[in-house]
This record gives C-alpha cells, sequence and structure tokens, in this order.
C-alpha cells in the first residue's frame, strides 16, 4: 500500500480560523430567543428579588431541541451486565426520569435532549428588557438629564498632555530660572550655561525620560519664543544627560536649554451640568396587613422596576420610601429585606414622598417618578388624606403609578384603594392590579405601556 | 507537547503499515493531519468534514462537547477518520506516543472497512471530500443571496435535518423509479400462471391504481418532497437534496457502527501485539485498550461487544472446540479468510444475527431490559429459554433499528392534497412530543396538511399537523 502522508499540525491555522464560530452565534441568539418567549415564567419561578447581579440562575430551554421522529419514553433495550444479571433486577430509571441504564449515556439517546443553561441575572434582566419597548417620552426625559459635559480651565499643572503645554508660559519659566541661576552663581552667562548641565547630571538616571519630554517639548518652543534657538538645541544635551555621563558635554555658550521643571500645561476639567435630572420614588407599603405573599409580589414589582431604571439610565437618583402609619426614608437593602408590621396610613407615604421631593428635588429641576405598592387596605379614616397626597404628588410627577396587590380572592373582602383613586383625574396617573406572581411581568409591562400610549 | 516528533509517527506507522498488509487488509491511500483539542472538537461538531455548510445545530454540538470536555466529563475521541478517499484522520497532538501508535493502527482497520464492507460503496468515497465543500458552497451562496437570506436558509434546514433519516435504508438495493414501479403493480396484478386455469374459477382481476402517487408507499420523505411539491422554489429543492445526500453518506456507519468499531479495536489489537513496541509503550497500551473496550455495565459499548463477537468468530474458525465441531463440523475457511469475508457482507443486524452465538451472549451476559413504572427491570437475560429474545431485542436496537420506518402512503389523500404517513409499529411507541415537532417540519415543507398513522398505547391514532396546528385523534 502506498505509503501514508503525516501533515504536521500548524499553529497559524488553528489560531486563524474558529469555524464554529459563526454556528455557535447563532445558536447563543436561538437560546437568547428561547429565554426570551419564557421569560414570564422565569420571572415568575425564579426569586430573583434582591440577588446579585452575578448569581447564575439555571434556565431549562426548549426552542433549541432538534426534533426527529423516535421511539418513546419507554421502549425495551438491551444491556450488559456483570454476570449475575437476574430476570426481575432493577437496572435503572425509565427514560422519563431522565436517565437510561448505565447512567453515563445520558445524551447519547434522543429525548435526552432537555436543555439547561446558565445566564446570569444581570444577563436576564437585558434579555427581559430588550424587547420591552421603552417609553419613550420617559426615555426622552431622563436621557436629557444626561448632563451636559463641558471643558473648563482650571489652572496649571507641571505635567500634563503636550497639546496643552502653554508655551508662553513655558519660556517665562525658563526665564525666570535663568535669572535665578544667574544671580545665585553671581556668574557671566557661560558660566551660568554649566549649570542646567551639572543640574542635569544630578537627577541623571531618573530623568531619562523627562528630559526625552524635555527635547520633544523644544519643539512647540521653536516657534514660540525668540529665545528659540538654544532651546531647539536642548536635544543634545538631553542626549548627554541619558547617556549619564557627570561630565555632560556643556551646552555652547550662551546657551540656556530647557528643564523638565519649565513645562507648564494647562489643567482642564471637565464638568458635568445638569440640565435636567430624574429621581424615582419608590413606595411601599409594609404594614402587617402585608403578609409575605403580598410583600414578594410587591417587592418582586419594585426589583423588576429598579433593574429596569438601573438597566435603561446611567444615573437617575432613586428613593426607597416604606411605610406602615409613618414613613420612613430606607436604603436599597432595608427596602428589599426588612419586615415592618403595624397599621396602615397610606398618606405617610405620600406625604414623606412630597416633603422629599420638597426638599430635594425641586420639580422644576428633576423629573419626578413615584411608585406605589399597596394592598389598599387603608385605615379609612386615611383615605381623604391619602386621596389628597396622591392628587398633590400626581401634580408633582411625570409619571405616578400605583400598584395594588390582591393575591386572589382577598379582593373581595379587603377594601380597596383603587376604586378610590378612580376619582383621581390627573392624566400621569397610572393603577395596577397584581393578583398573582405570574401577573407581575405583564402589569409591570403594562405599566410602561400606559406611559407609552400618552405620547 | 509530546514527547514525539513527526519522525516517530513515520517510523512506527511503516511498521504498522507492514501489519496491515500481513493481515490482508485493503486500505484506501491514508493521510493524517495533527491537530489540536479545538480542532478535535471542530471536526467532531461537524461530522469530521474538513467543509460543511453552517447551521445552527453545529455550534450546539460543538458548545456541548467543549462543556463536557472543559468540565472533564468525557474526553476528546483520540481519533476520527472519515470515510473519504483518500481517507483522512486527525490525530491530537497533545495524546502520547502510544496513543497515537493505537490510533493509526485503528485508523487502518476503519479505512479498510470503509473500502471493502458492502454497505459503504454507496458513499462515492472518492468524492467525499468534494461533495461536502460544494454542499457547503452551496448552502453559504444561498445564504449571502439577498433574495434568500440566511433566516430562509435556516427555516428549511432546520426541517430538513429533522426528516433527514427518514429515508430508505439498505441503500445496495436499488431504488425503483415510478414507472417501474407502476409496471411491476401491473405485472403483480396478473394472476399467477396456474396449470389447472380450466378447472378453477378464474381470479377476480384487481385493477393497481396507478394513479396513485407515490404508487408504493415512500420512504425517502424529503426526495419525495422535493419531487412532488411544485411551490418549492429551486434553492429550497436544493437544500432538500443536500441534506438528504448527507443523510445518506452517513447511514452506512450508523449501520455498521458495532461492526465498524471492533473491527478497528480487532485490527489495532493485533497489529500492536505484532509490531513488539518496548515495555513501556507496550504497557501503556494495554491500558489504553482496555480503557477503550471495556464493557459498560447496564449499557452496551460497540467496541467491546464488535470485539469480542470478531475475537470469537476467528477463535471458532481457527481453533473450534469438540462440541462445536460436532455441531458445525470443520469449518471451511481459516480465521482470518472468514473475517475479510464477513467484514466485506454484513451489516450490524446480520453480522450479530449470525455470528453472536448463544455462548458468546451468555459469557457478555446480555440482559433485555423493559420499562415497569419509574424503573428499567430485567426481563429476561441470555438462559437457554431466554437468549432467542434477548438477541431479537438487540436487533431492533442496532443500526437503523433505533429510527422509526415511516413511510408516505398517499400524497393526495381524501383527495386534499394531504400527505398521509403511516409508521410501521414494531410494538415500540413514537415519541409524541417530537413527533408532533417533526410533522410540523413536514407541513412546513409540504405546505398543506399532513397526517400520520401510528399506534399509542395500544390505538390506532392519526396525527395531523396543518395551518390550524397539531391534533391527535384515536382512529376506530
Amino acid at each position: 500500500m502506498p505509503e501514508s502522508i503525516f501533515r504536521p499540525f500548524r499553529h497559524s491555522d488553528a489560531e486563524r480560523s474558529d469555524r464554529t464560530a459563526g454556528d455557535r452565534l447563532r445558536h447563543r441568539q436561538k437560546i437568547r430567543e428561547s429565554i426570551r418567549e419564557n421569560i414570564a415564567d422565569i420571572i415568575a419561578e425564579e426569586s430573583i428579588i434582591g440577588k446579585s447581579r452575578d448569581r447564575v440562575i439555571k434556565v431549562p430551554i426548549r426552542g433549541v431541541r432538534e426534533y426527529r421522529f423516535v421511539y418513546g419514553d419507554n421502549v425495551p433495550g438491551v444491556g450488559q451486565g456483570d454476570g449475575s444479571s437476574q430476570p426481575g433486577q432493577v437496572v435503572g430509571k425509565a427514560r422519563g426520569q431522565g436517565q437510561g441504564p448505565g447512567g453515563d449515556r445520558a445524551g447519547d439517546r434522543p429525548g435526552l435532549d432537555y436543555y439547561e443553561t446558565d445566564v446570569t441575572l444581570e444577563e436576564l434582566i437585558d434579555i427581559m428588557f430588550e424587547d420591552l419597548d421603552l417609553p419613550d417620552l420617559e426615555r426622552k426625559a431622563l436621557r436629557q438629564m444626561e448632563a451636559l459635559r463641558t471643558s473648563k480651565r482650571r489652572g496649571y499643572r507641571s505635567v500634563g498632555i503636550r497639546i496643552r503645554l502653554d508655551k508662553h508660559r513655558t519660556v517665562k519659566a525658563r526665564v525666570k530660572r535663568k535669572l535665578a541661576a544667574r544671580r545665585h552663581h553671581g556668574a557671566t552667562l557661560p558660566a551660568a550655561a554649566t549649570v542646567p548641565g551639572a543640574a542635569a547630571a544630578r537627577d541623571a538616571a531618573p530623568a531619562a525620560e523627562p528630559a526625552f519630554d524635555a527635547a520633544q517639548a523644544a519643539e512647540p518652543a521653536f516657534d514660540a519664543a525668540p529665545g528659540a534657538e538654544p532651546a531647539f538645541e536642548a536635544a543634545p544635551g538631553a542626549e548627554a544627560r541619558t547617556d549619564g555621563g557627570a561630565t555632560a558635554r556643556a551646552a555652547p555658550a550662551g546657551r540656556f536649554p530647557f528643564h523638565p521643571d519649565d513645562l507648564v500645561y494647562r489643567h482642564v476639567t471637565t464638568e458635568m451640568r445638569r440640565e435636567s435630572n430624574a429621581v424615582v420614588i419608590c413606595i411601599m407599603d409594609t404594614s402587617g396587613s402585608m403578609d409575605t405573599m403580598k410583600k414578594y409580589l410587591a417587592r418582586s414589582f419594585f426589583f423588576l422596576l429598579y433593574r429596569f431604571i438601573c438597566t435603561k439610565y446611567r444615573s437617575v437618583e432613586i428613593v426607597f420610601i416604606s411605610h406602615s402609619t409613618e414613613a420612613h426614608e430606607v436604603s436599597e437593602e432595608e427596602f428589599f429585606h426588612k419586615g415592618e408590621s403595624g397599621g396602615t396610613f397610606i398618606s405617610s407615604g405620600y406625604q414623606r414622598a412630597l416633603d422629599i421631593v420638597a426638599e430635594r428635588y425641586h420639580p422644576s429641576l428633576w423629573n419626578v417618578y413615584a411608585f406605589h405598592c399597596s394592598d389598599g387596605d387603608n385605615f379609612d379614616a386615611d383615605n381623604a388624606a391619602a386621596l389628597r397626597a396622591a392628587g398633590e404628588l400626581a401634580s408633582l410627577c411625570n409619571l405616578f403609578g400605583y400598584g395594588e396587590i390582591k393575591p386572589l380572592g382577598s379582593r373581595y373582602y379587603e377594601s380597596s384603594m383603587l376604586n378610590l383613586f378612580r376619582r383621581l383625574d390627573a392624566e400621569n396617573f397610572q393603577t395596577v392590579l397584581i393578583e398573582r406572581k405570574e401577573d407581575i411581568w405583564p402589569s409591570f409591562k403594562a405599566f410602561l405601556a400606559k406611559e407609552r400610549e400618552k405620547d | 507537547m509530546a514527547s514525539w516528533d513527526l519522525k516517530d509517527l513515520e517510523y512506527w506507522d511503516a511498521r504498522i503499515r507492514e501489519q496491515v498488509e500481513a493481515l490482508g487488509l485493503d486500505c484506501y491511500p491514508q493521510e493524517f493531519e495533527l491537530c489540536n483539542h479545538n480542532e478535535m472538537l471542530a471536526y467532531t461538531a461537524y461530522s469530521g468534514m474538513p467543509a460543511h455548510y453552517p447551521h445552527w445545530s453545529y455550534g450546539k454540538a460543538f458548545e456541548k462537547l467543549k462543556t463536557l470536555y472543559d468540565y472533564g466529563v468525557s474526553g476528546l475521541p483520540y481519533e476520527m477518520v472519515i470515510n473519504s478517499n483518500p481517507a483522512l484522520a486527525y490525530l491530537m497532538r497533545d495524546n502520547s506516543l502510544c496513543l497515537q501508535i493505537l490510533t493509526i493502527a485503528h485508523v487502518y482497520g476503519h479505512n479498510d472497512f470503509f473500502k471493502r464492507n458492502f454497505t459503504f460503496t454507496s458513499t462515492r468515497a472518492d468524492f467525499t471530500i468534494g461533495t461536502f465543500k460544494a454542499h457547503a458552497e452551496r448552502v453559504r451562496r444561498y445564504v449571502e443571496d439577498p433574495s434568500i437570506g440566511a433566516e430562509r436558509v435556516e427555516t428549511i434546514l432546520d426541517a430538513a435535518h429533522a426528516l433527514s433519516l427518514q429515508r430508505r435504508r439498505n441503500l445496495a438495493v436499488r431504488k425503483l423509479g415510478e414507472e417501474e414501479t407502476r409496471e411491476r403493480l401491473v405485472a403483480a396484478a396478473q394472476p399467477p400462471p396456474d396449470p389447472f386455469h380450466r378447472l378453477h374459477r378464474r381470479p377476480a382481476y384487481v385493477e393497481p391504481d396507478l394513479q396513485k402517487v407515490p404508487p408504493e408507499p415512500e420512504e425517502d420523505i424529503l426526495l419525495f418532497v422535493r419531487d412532488h411539491n411544485p411551490y418549492l422554489a429551486s434553492w429550497e429543492r436544493d437544500l432538500l437534496t443536500i441534506v438528504d445526500e448527507e443523510a445518506r453518506y452517513f447511514i452506512p456507519q450508523i449501520e455498521t457502527k458495532i461492526m465498524n468499531e471492533g473491527w478497528a479495536s480487532w485490527v489495532h489489537r493485533e497489529i500492536l501485539n505484532a509490531i513488539e513496541l518496548p515495555q513501556a509503550l507496550h504497557l501503556e497500551f494495554l491500558v489504553r485498550h482496555n480503557q477503550v473496550v471495556r464493557p459498560i455495565p447496564g449499557g452496551l459499548n460497540p467496541y467491546h461487544l464488535g470485539l469480542k463477537v470478531w475475537t470469537d468468530l476467528k477463535r471458532r474458525h481457527d481453533a473450534p472446540t469438540p462440541e462445536e465441531l460436532a455441531e458445525h463440523g470443520r469449518p471451511a475457511k481459516g480465521g482470518m479468510a472468514k473475517l475479510l469475508e464477513v467484514r466485506e457482507t454484513d451489516r450490524d443486524v446480520s453480522f450479530l444475527r449470525r455470528h453472536l452465538t448463544e455462548d458468546l451472549m451468555r459469557e457478555l451476559d446480555l440482559f433485555a431490559y423493559e420499562p415497569r413504572g419509574d424503573d428499567l427491570v430485567v426481563s429476561r437475560v441470555a438462559d437457554a429459554e431466554g437468549w432467542r429474545e434477548v438477541k431479537e431485542q438487540l436487533l431492533r436496537s442496532v443500526g437503523m433499528g433505533t429510527i422509526p420506518v415511516i413511510r408516505i402512503e398517499d400524497a393526495d389523500f381524501g383527495h386534499k392534497r394531504t400527505l398521509h404517513l403511516s409508521h410501521q409499529h414494531d410494538g415500540r411507541d413514537l415519541h409524541l412530543e417530537n413527533a408532533e415537532r417533526t410533522l410540523g417540519y413536514l407541513h412546513r415543507l409540504w405546505g398543506r396538511e399532513v397526517g400520520l398513522e401510528t399506534v399509542v398505547s395500544g390505538k390506532r391514532t392519526l396525527l395531523t399537523c396543518n395551518e390550524r396546528g397539531f391534533s391527535a385523534k384515536t382512529l376506530k
């Protein structure tokens, strides 16, 4: 038979070509699509509240399976035993449970193609909001506050980038040093000329690089001042210094080269000028009537909102208020994790929000967005105050949303603020009803969709 | 980097080839290409082909392989060899010298099998690489064509992949054209010659339905759709052709998995025992060899089963036991001649049926299992009463036996252009979710209603898929 051919490994080929790249990319896209389709379920199933954004979530993927005509779950087969097989012996789990006999054969049979993928919470949230058409108006408003950048001169520095070299001041610094050197030595100019050489020798070793700078800096100086000629020739001086000789080649008579200390740069700072700003106020009822389930729903809703805002808008301020009969401004951590008890004065939460707005976020400068979640089980006497405060808040806010958490059934015997708020006639006021965890995502979408309709 | 270079490989390859010739193997010219693990993963994902058309499923395969490899769940194949002339094999450069020698010897086993086994004669090995490359170029051209685009190509490929294995299995049998089939139907309808026709009543003539499409049930689903759906564009037909040709290329490998791997394992064992490896290499060889051909408890390792049958076959011809002599007489052929004959004329089903003996089954402790509740329970073991059934069970689950036979019965069912299929039920039910989705794909290609008659839990059932979606109804 003919000689066989051996083709050696070619490193370049292996590194250059990644033939699977395109197909892998398409596969990932399909996974993403699949996640997006199931997002409502994932949101409902996963307790994502307050989890770190790097947390990995296992998401079952169904969309990327390949289907064929195959035999069903429970077909008989043949296996090999260890020599002691007996009829009736159990050798494995039926495939419905995900394992064929032998245990390590998963994946070699169709039907086991069930697939889980890991996504981080952050990715998941990205995907979630990807297909959510954003409320344009809100986005515009929030975008506007994305500050105006201006550059302003703020004094001078001895270091900087070359384009900011202030030639005038650099030359002046050199002249000053020259005069000072002459006075110090009380000598004639040629003698003075050796001074920088000596000074340079002093910092010979560390100054190699600045010296190079000086040589470069000499160029702009060249066309800047009448004393340019010697400055230009600073370059050979610099060379001498990099050579490191203590007895550096003396500069020619009458020359007084630039020293790195002479260089002056303009200092520029960038300034954010806030044209308009946005603040989101999250108000949550943490009274005793808010049981675990209700709090869970409320927090899930806020969590989505919060993540949404964090994802889409870079600089937005968020205020968390939790209220029972009285309201407190709390940290993010407390807001999502702490429980409270007590009665309910919804007006207290609104009042607190109004105070904060008045204190820090004047509506003429800020876009204010307020969201409130409660079970609507308000203390009757407070209703009038709550309605009034809500009206007031709505007049200050760009959007004021109220989400009522009514786990299924409880709607019939508990009072509801939804009826009350129906009287509130403000265009920018929205209400939604959340009955179970599957509602969270749709109602969240509805919230933003309503906002969109408005434009 | 491993402690060997190309010179070593060439040296051992020369030694191995001497043995290949001594064994009487008949190989295509062989080419080896050294690659790193990433390339190996990529080759594995694309069935070893240097050029292959793009589809996301290969990206998926790659990711899966890579994940398993990265987490150490599974290693890489030591070797990958494709059925082409010249045969092309990949060697992983990180493998040890011993592993390379073992792999090279193993590759010659496959090479010989590809060249001589009858199932591979239809694969046109001379053109393999060129064909795959041409396919890749055609698909890429459609993808780049602005009037077609990646998405529409993917839509067709997804559907075609789902149905690609629903095709004729025995490629050694020539397929009749529609005209020929009709002629046969007419001939078959004639009454058989009867010397006593004067005495007998003339049998009623049943006129064959020559209008029916297809005249006889048809297994090549993709090709049938290609030829009978007039609304497909030419590029869509071409994609169906491409997918079908690839499936046809791979069917012999599915059909001979056990034989082929067993043969290559047998060959590498013979060769490595004959080339006088230095002791260190030889010991490593023993370890590696046993890793490859070890039995999987509860499962079935094709390397192990195949190797056992080949070894046993040779022994029965070279050194039959007195009982065997008494039962079958003196074998007509020597062991090696018999092996070379069998590797040419059998495929997994016939190979196991003929050469897997009762004794060997008992030695291997083969058992049949079936599901009972949540458990898989041993139903039969290879004892005197049970071994035949275990064997029947085994024969049903090797080669293309793992793919249900589904045939097109009528392309104009109820005169509504409904594509009517039937599943040749053999006691194993279809997986319904898969059946639903796959019918969906077929509906996409056919463009009209498709129906599949099958048996679900003992009841005849018609699964249909049309514009309104999927439905299943039990037939009387």
